[in-house]
């Protein structure tokens, strides 16, 4: 089969282009923990009774190290429980996220923080908040006539 | 060419894909409006049903029907008219998926079915919203087995030849179609219908979703697939030039039917129960199927610049002006292969494993498939048009259309980069999809994105009126002087050589697209299998 | 019949490869065409990639 060889030149420069992607992402995300929200989490709830399931019969902060916390969210139509979060600067938080209802968004904009809160299914996700701010925590997956007024805040003080 | 049943089959489906293309342009106006700040919707109607109408009409509705309007018609160019069993199949195809679009259109308009077109549990719709996908999908098939029995009649009747490029790519598109539908016809038979009839109590969410984008990736390409098409096939020809290489356009078409299926995790990087491991290997399936398009891309400016060069022109890019701007029938698709380029680019980031998160349910997104579908699909279709009806009614395409033909192109284009554009950054200031006009109580990350969602408030009434003199053209088509309006179809360039065998016999691609599928789902198919009760149904609006 | 005429297209008995390998048609400017399509993919991602590092 006759290939021009500018052609094959080109396919394979665009190809090394994008084994260069893969091998920067697959670093970052196997070797340098930056991996997607989720993993084949051990928990699996009913939604039914995610209010006497652990660890979301607690829902909240819980400090677990000198500036670390886990903080365990329901997302719900339409707000997150518990909302209004406050954290003190430089604090790393591992969110557990699920939902009580329908599948929720759960972003911080400006952060990476962006994932799916799946009734049933816990999702989680590592962030430290280096800068104090008030940091927006909205839901971008339309779950109903309210989602628009779904979000809550994120007060990193310091 | 003179009316036939085949040229009222095909008139029939580009009548439905205007008509959706239509209210669906309406329905985006308005959500443009409403988000920009600039209108309230009237009699209680909901922006979350228009957004429904929106997505359904333009992303299932306007383009199946147009491509398989277009694939017909195409067929019949390349191999002759339809034999009456695949006539008959046809028509009876036509029918289901009209009938099954009105009734899920009358199910969303009566607010039953306010889901989004992804119709994601455990929101769920009325049962009829259901059956009428059904009716759509199965509808499809009809066009499936269609198109492949003509194709394998001219084979049977051509023994031993290689099949014409069009007809071999449109087997291949409408296989691909049937391959892909398999997931989303799973999810809502076994799933959604005994779930919403209430014959079962609870839905597994995460394998409803796994199934919907099994599906979800490769209908961007059932839109991509006929668009190269005309890149491949018709523009050679409407330019005056040759095809490149009959074999790299099949090699092409075929690595899409591999590699364009067993990567849907890369549209659920962000959900839990799905290991890391198996995202990341559907992550380097997805920039495979990038391969291909990096093909097409070198075809086309390879078809450009023989072209040029054979009518004089010199140096490294003379060849650019000799292409035939002032002919909508190239300038359209030329618009649409142009702006493929930053839509193909956004594509690539959207499926970069953990990078996803930048962008993920953010207005980014919606940037990035109307370049892709609403602008290098929907130009590359409308360019196709204002030829393909005057040809099936037996009418010209006369100077006239053809000027009103490049006033849509330009104004769709410009309307669509500054909308684009402007989702595209506000969405990477955060900026959610899919949600209504909302500051978020006035806080300040919310009111920053304020200025961009007016730009998009405009430029959606710029595409609005670009609708509008798509509609006049329609007219116009039907009320031109009868004539003969050809159906270009190119001819390989002598320098191309000879096309290999094998890139005819489907079976082999067809075995290795199953293994990819069933080693880049399995995996991960049970660890979802192996979850909690399920969840009950909610109807949140 | 259109269809007639486009039978004597798929019969790809083009074994007059008038050119040899080493003697290809000139199209350099394709050539450069999708080096440039190649940087802004390359641009693009970078770009995204920074950001995802800088948010992170």
């Amino acid at each position: 089969m006759h290939i021009h060889r500018l052609e094959k030149i080109w396919i394979i420069i665009g190809t090394a282009m994008l084994v260069v992607f893969l091998v920067a992402i697959g670093i970052g995300a196997f070797a340098m923990g930056n991996h997607p929200p989720g993993h084949t989490s051990a928990i699996k709830l009913d939604p039914e009774k995610v209010y006497e399931t652990p660890p979301f019969d607690n829902p909240g902060l819980e400090k677990i190290g000198e500036n670390e916390y886990n903080a365990y969210i329901v997302a719900y139509i339409y707000g997150y429980n518990p909302g209004n979060i406050e954290i003190p600067v430089g604090a790393t938080v591992h969110f557990y996220v699920t939902s009580a209802d329908v599948v929720h968004g759960f972003n911080i904009p400006g952060t990476i923080v962006n994932m799916m809160a799946v009734p049933g299914e816990v999702n989680e996700m590592t962030y430290t908040f280096d800068e104090p701010a008030e940091y927006l925590l909205l839901c971008n997956e339309y779950c109903g006539i309210g989602h628009e007024y779904m979000a809550t805040t994120i007060t990193v003080k310091g | 060419m003179h009316k036939t049943t085949d040229s009222k089959l095909s008139l029939a489906h580009i009548l439905v894909a205007y008509v959706a293309l239509t209210i669906g342009g309406i329905c985006g106006m308005l959500q443009g409006m409403v988000r920009g700040g600039v209108i309230e919707l009237p009699l209680g109607i909901g922006y979350y049903q228009v957004l429904t109408a929106h997505g359904v009409l333009m992303a299932l509705v306007f383009t199946t029907f147009f491509i398989i309007g277009f694939l017909y018609a195409g067929m019949v160019r390349t191999t002759g008219p339809l034999i009456p069993t695949v006539n008959k199949i046809a028509w009876v195809g036509f029918l289901m998926m009209t009938v099954g679009t009105v009734l899920g259109v009358i199910m969303v308009l009566l607010n039953k079915a306010t889901v989004l077109y992804t119709f994601y549990a455990p929101m769920k719709a009325s049962p009829w919203f259901y059956v009428a996908l059904v009716l759509i999908v199965v509808g499809s098939w009809c066009a499936l087995v269609a198109i492949v029995s003509q194709f394998r009649y001219w084979k049977r009747t051509h023994k031993g030849k290689m099949s014409p490029l069009f007809a071999f790519m449109a087997a291949s598109t409408m296989i691909l179609w049937f391959i892909a539908t398999l997931g989303v016809a799973a999810t809502v038979l076994l799933q959604f219908i005994p779930w919403s009839f209430g014959w079962v109590d609870t839905i597994n969410v995460m394998i409803s979703r796994t199934l919907f984008w099994y599906f979800g990736h490769p209908l961007v390409y059932f839109w991509l697939l006929p668009t190269y098409m005309v890149w491949y096939v018709i523009l050679p020809k409407i330019i005056g030039g040759k095809i490149f290489s009959d074999s790299m356009a099949r090699l092409a078409f075929i690595l899409f039917l591999i590699f364009s299926i067993p990567v849907g995790l890369h549209h659920q990087l962000m959900e839990p129960g799905i290991s890391p491991t198996w995202k990341y290997i559907q992550v380097v399936l997805t920039f495979l199927v990038v391969v291909p398009s990096l093909m097409t891309a070198f075809a086309m400016f390879a078809t450009f610049e023989s072209f040029g060069r054979s009518k004089g022109a010199k140096g490294l890019f003379g060849w650019i002006r000799k292409l035939p701007y002032g002919d909508v029938r190239f300038l359209a698709p030329f618009v649409g292969m142009l702006l493929f380029i930053p839509a193909g680019a956004g594509g690539i980031i959207n499926a970069s494993n953990q990078m996803n998160a930048v962008v993920h349910n953010t207005l980014w997104v919606t940037g990035h498939f109307h370049l892709t579908v609403a602008t290098t699909v929907a130009l590359t279709f409308f360019g196709v048009t204002y030829w393909l009806v005057p040809h099936l009614t037996g009418r010209k395409f006369t100077k006239k259309l053809n000027r009103m033909g490049i006033w849509v192109t330009i104004t769709w284009a410009i309307g669509m980069v500054i909308m684009s554009g402007a989702m595209h950054i506000v969405g990477l200031f955060g900026a959610p999809r899919r949600t209504a006009y909302t500051t978020y109580n006035d806080h300040p990350v919310a009111l920053e994105w304020l200025t961009y969602e007016r730009v998009m408030a405009i430029s959606g009434t710029i595409l609005f009126i670009a609708i509008i003199l798509l509609v006049i053209s329609l007219i116009m088509m039907v009320r031109a002087p009868k004539g003969d309006e050809e159906f270009p179809i190119g001819e390989v360039s002598e320098a191309a050589g000879t096309t290999p065998a094998v890139l005819d016999k489907w079976w082999i691609w067809i075995i290795i697209l199953a293994v990819l599928i069933v080693f880049a789902y399995t995996m991960p198919f049970i660890d979802l299998l192996n979850s909690g009760p399920g969840s009950k149904g909610w109807v949140t609006w | 019949m259109d269809a007639r005429r486009d039978q004597m297209e798929s019969k790809q008995t083009y074994n007059g490869n008038k050119q040899e390998h080493g003697q290809d048609e000139p199209l350099k400017g394709t050539f450069a065409s999708v080096l440039m399509l190649g940087a802004f993919i390359a641009v693009s991602w970078i770009g995204v990639f920074l950001l995802f590092l800088y948010r992170s």
